[in-house]
This record gives structure tokens, sequence and C-alpha cells, in this order.
């Protein structure tokens, strides 16, 4: 309350003596003399973001431009890139079955683990909400995946975890369970990912907790005195109060998803027969194993536009899911 | 008042057990690692090792091709370290920029950042390369580090929002008595975001640290090889016969980020909360 008040203040004040100063100062400079303050104004700012702007040409829109000349060429970094208009596309479409294959598998993880992690993430961070006592432990404990999980050592780890002779197995055959060739399946071997995947829910996790402390008591208490249960306040507060920060986790989750690389590259090598080819280890091996600049370039546009339309869809659609409180607005 | 604390225990008993499945495998990894190699696939689900080998640690520590892990350890932190300062100095700088001076064109500039944030690093990476290629830098650790001299834009956005709860007040009290923007900048603003430069600092050493796609690409001299490529060369699973070396390094090379999470806790989850709500 106090802050919001204090806010307000300082916000009429500043409302007020930025409109005395315009009436006092400004309104009798030359007009020559306020351009050139103002461009003061300008010239320092640009300054201030010198550094972004020109890693932004340099590093974003040259190479995103030059990646989009690329992908009409024919380029393995030797000589020249040669023109050949459509044909990698027309190549990618209608005569690569390892790209389908890696765009189904890419689908696949991503349309299953996305949603397993932040299922997940919510259902821990509720959990942990209604705990008093020893959240901090269970909140770093939990955490912990997330912060060791893109590391190598972590993806050597599972290979290990999962393999033949690995600690799963191991714990299958202690209980009485068959065990299973996990890596070596081509139907399983795409699960070891997405719980590898899903593990590292704590990111998320926190997220979701700091939303859920947001959400003023009262608002459960006024349900449950007007009759609603646990499961109806779920669905009548916490999720639509929550939906900002959904939306938020979802959109950085779905880019995460599908841009995984490491844990395929180290995991399973995206064997066996393909069955975790991801799609930008696809592409790191049309790039980096055969050369092959401009199909990898072409790869990356797709893959470019598929995500801009995934974002738009789910940018788009918010206004149907997504709720903002009007008192924060 | 006995039905709530039965509760509570149940709670906690749940909890418990789910902590624990959850850092398994972290914690086999440790054991692993202090297993005597035959034995590590011997009752592989075990977490208490046959006896305290931390001799793996030495013969691990050995590397390959006689290149020690002192080299690759060396290495990355080199990387790590010029990289995360580069990034928090210029992001703090365009931080305050986009937050606090008013310039023509600022907003679709700011848009600019937010598309960047969202872009992948993967769908530059092939062009990239063919541009640091031109430039002679492949096998070198400036394509590595450069890039982040120009600022992150995840530190930029953190930042920002942290520099937009710091009253307006104190900027304008600091021009009353004669300071300019960069004055007001790096007395005024500097101080008062350290948390926030701290979060981002943070979360720059771990990528960095971690970064496996970037070294793999442009370095090809061993010599040169962080600790993230080094291990996978080193665990590569057709020459590997020294498990418990493997996970002894494995676990070594998690050891910082162990360490600077540990030590800084507060400031990663504070800095995961905010990102996440005030978008």
């Amino acid at each position: 309350m106090i802050p919001k008040k204090e806010e307000q203040n300082t916000a009429n004040v500043k409302a007020a003596s930025s409109k005395s100063t315009t009436k006092k100062y400004l309104k009798p400079l030359e007009p020559a003399q306020r351009k050139s303050k103002s461009n003061n104004k300008n010239a320092t700012g640009y300054l201030f973001i010198s550094p972004f702007l020109l890693g932004f040409f340099t590093l974003t829109i040259f190479p995103i431009l030059y990646s989009l000349y690329l992908s009409f060429t024919d380029y393995d970094l030797m000589g020249t890139p040669n023109w050949i208009g459509l044909d990698n596309y027309v190549r990618m479409f209608t005569n690569d079955p390892t790209f389908w294959k890696s765009m189904e598998v890419t689908f696949f993880y991503a349309g299953v683990a996305v949603p397993i992690r932040l299922v997940f993430a919510l259902l821990v961070a509720m959990a942990l909400n209604k705990i008093v006592e020893m959240v901090g432990i269970y909140r770093t404990l939990l955490y912990l995946p997330s912060v060791v999980g893109g590391s190598i050592a972590v993806s050597i780890m599972w290979r290990q975890l999962f393999g033949n002779e690995g600690a799963f197995n191991s714990i299958l055959s202690t209980l009485g369970l068959p065990t299973h060739s996990w890596l070596g399946d081509p139907d399983t071997a795409i699960w070891t990912l997405i719980v590898l995947y899903g593990w590292q829910f704590g990111s998320s996790m926190l997220i979701f907790l700091a939303g859920l402390r947001n959400i003023p008591k009262t608002y459960y208490e006024a349900s449950s005195v007007d009759g609603a249960g646990p499961v109806k306040q779920f669905f009548i507060i916490t999720i639509p109060l929550l939906t900002p920060v959904i939306l938020f986790n979802t959109i950085m989750q779905v880019i995460q998803g599908f841009m995984a690389f490491t844990p395929s590259f180290v995991v399973t090598n995206g064997g066996p027969v393909n069955s975790t080819l991801l799609y930008v280890l696809y592409m790191y091996q049309r790039a980096f194993e055969y050369f092959d600049m401009g199909y990898a370039s072409a790869m990356a546009w797709v893959m470019l536009i598929i995500i801009a339309i995934f974002t738009a869809v789910i940018f788009k659609s918010s206004p149907h899911w997504v709720h903002y409180e009007s008192e924060n607005k | 008042m006995k039905k709530t604390k039965t509760k509570k225990t149940l709670q906690h008993t749940f909890m418990i057990i789910f902590t624990l499945i959850m850092i398994y495998p972290l914690v086999w990894m440790v054991s692993s690692s202090l297993k005597e190699s035959s034995s590590v696939f011997v009752d592989a689900h075990s977490l208490i090792p046959d006896g305290w080998h931390f001799e793996n640690y030495l013969t691990g520590w050995k590397g390959f091709a006689g290149i020690t892990f002192s080299t690759f350890f060396i290495n990355s932190a080199i990387i790590s370290v010029v990289a995360t300062v580069g990034s928090i100095i210029s992001s703090t700088f365009i931080a305050y920029g986009f937050a606090r001076v008013k310039f023509a064109g600022k907003s679709v500039w700011f848009i600019c950042m937010m598309l960047t944030m969202m872009l992948p690093f993967e769908m530059v990476m092939i062009p990239q390369y063919i541009m640091f290629n031109k430039f002679g830098w492949i096998d070198t650790y400036l394509p590595l580090i450069l890039p982040t001299f120009f600022g992150i834009p995840f530190f930029i956005f953190l930042i920002m929002q942290f520099i937009r709860t710091i009253p307006t007040e104190l900027d304008e009290a600091a021009k009353i008595d004669g300071c300019n923007s960069f004055q007001i900048f790096y007395r005024i603003i500097v101080p008062l975001i350290v948390p926030a430069m701290m979060t981002s600092a943070i979360f720059s050493f771990y990528w960095r640290w971690d970064d496996f796609m970037g070294p793999l690409i442009y370095l090809s001299t061993p010599e040169k090889y962080p600790v993230s490529l080094a291990l996978k060369l080193f665990s590569d699973p057709n020459s590997v016969t020294n498990w418990g070396a493997m996970f002894a390094m494995s676990t070594l090379s998690i050891l910082p980020i162990f360490v600077i999470f540990f030590v800084f806790q507060r400031y990663i989850v504070d800095g995961i909360s905010t990102s996440g709500l005030k978008s």
C-alpha cells in the first residue's frame, strides 16, 4: 500500500514539475535551442545503447539476412556460395526423409517434454506453496537439477544412468522388474531425453512459486466462504491468476524445447536409427559434418519460421486465456 | 490439532521422498566417482561406494593426450570470467540507456532487443561461424567471448527491471547537483543495482561455463578446450575404460557451479522469480 501511494505521489510531483518546467523554461526557448537540447538527449541515449546496436546489426541482423541468402545457395565454406534458388528447400521437403524424421522427433520431444516440465513445475510449486517449514531446503534441492542440467556432466551421467548396466536397470532388477535397453531401443531412447528435460523443472518452478505467492490469500478465503473446494479454487483462482506467468513460461520453454541439442548429441547422438535426432542436431550435422552450409541455413530458416508462428499463435491467443489483474494494470 | 499434524507429517514425508528421487541422479554421479572403476556397474544403483577411491580424481585429472584437466579448467575460467565481465558491463550500460534516458526511437530498439532475446543462438550460428571464419577467428576464444561484449538481452532486461524500481527523484536530485547522465549512471545507479548485476553475472558464468556448442564448433586444438568440450571427449563411450575417473571429472566439472549456487543462492532465486513475473 505505502509504496504504491508514494509512487503515485512521485508521479504526481513529476508530472507537475515537468509541466511547470515546460511552461517556465522550455516555452521561451528558441526552436533551434530546443532542438539541440533534444538532440543532446538523443545522442546520450544512443551512446548508452550503442553496444547493443552494434551487436544487433553485426551479430543478429546481418547474420540472419546472410543466412537467408545462404539458404538459396550451395556452399561448403570453400570458394563462393553458388546460387541454386529454391533447391535446398525443395530437397528438404521432398527428398530428405531424415529432415522429416528430425522434424517429427523434435515436435514429439517438444510436445511431450514441455508440458511435462510445466505441469510438474506447477504441481511442485503448489506443494511448496502449501508447506510452511523447510520450504527453503526443498526449493534449493529441487532447483539443483536445473542449475547443473545444462552441463555436459549431467548428459554424460544420464547416458550411464540409463545404460544397459546403469543404475536405472539395476534398480528395476532389484525390484524384480524386467530390465530394458533404454538407449538402444528406438521406442524408448527419446523418453530418456524427455525425462531429462522434465527433470530440470526448477526454473519454471521458481517462477510459478513467485506467481503463486502474489495471489492474495483473501481470494481463497472468500471463495471457501462461498463453498468452493480446493479443486474448484485451483481452476477459478490459481490457474486464471497464473496465466501471465504460464504464458511467459510456455513461450520460453517451447523455444528451448525446439532448440535442444546437447542432450541428444551427448546422450544418444541421434540414434538409434535417428529416433532421437533432434532438429538442431541434424542441422549441426549438415553444417559441420557435411559442410552443407546452404542446406543447414535453409533448415535454420524453416525452424525460425516455425518458432515465429508458434510464438505468434501463443501471443495472439493470449487475450482469450491470459488474465491480467485490472488493479495491476 | 492432531489431524493437521498427521497431514503435515504426510506432506513432509511425501516431499522428502520426492526430493530424494529428484536428486538421486546427482548423488549417484558423485558416489560413482568414488567407486572402483570395475565395480561402478556392479549394483550400479547403490549410492554407497565400496571404498573411497579418491585416486579416480587423480587418474582423471591427468586428462588425455598429455593435457591435464588443469589446462581445461583454466581455459574455462578464462572464457567464463572475461565473457561475464564484458557482458555485465555492457548490459548495465545499455540497460541504463533504455530505462532512464529518453530518446527518439527508443521503443523500436527496445522491441528489437526483446526479439533478440527470444531468438535462439542456433538460428544465427551458421552465418556467424562463416563470418568469424572469414576473420580468421576459428580456434580462438574471440567468437566465444566477443559477442558478449555487446550486451546480453536477458541481462539488459533484468537490470532494466531493477533500475525501474529506483525512484527517479534520485536522478533528478543528482541532476540539480550538476551531474550529467554518465555521472548519474555510475555514481547513483550502479551502486544501487549491484544485486541485479550479481544475478546476471552468476547466470552469465553458468552459461559460459556450461557452453558446449560454441566451443564445439569454434575450437579445434585440444589445448584450448574448456572443461565442457574436454569432458565430452574424455567420456567418449568407445574409448572410456576408467568409469570412476570419468564420473570424477564430471563431478569436478560442475563443482564451480555448485559452489556459486550455494554461496549466491539468494540472487539466483530472486533473479528468476522477477524475470518471470514482470514480463
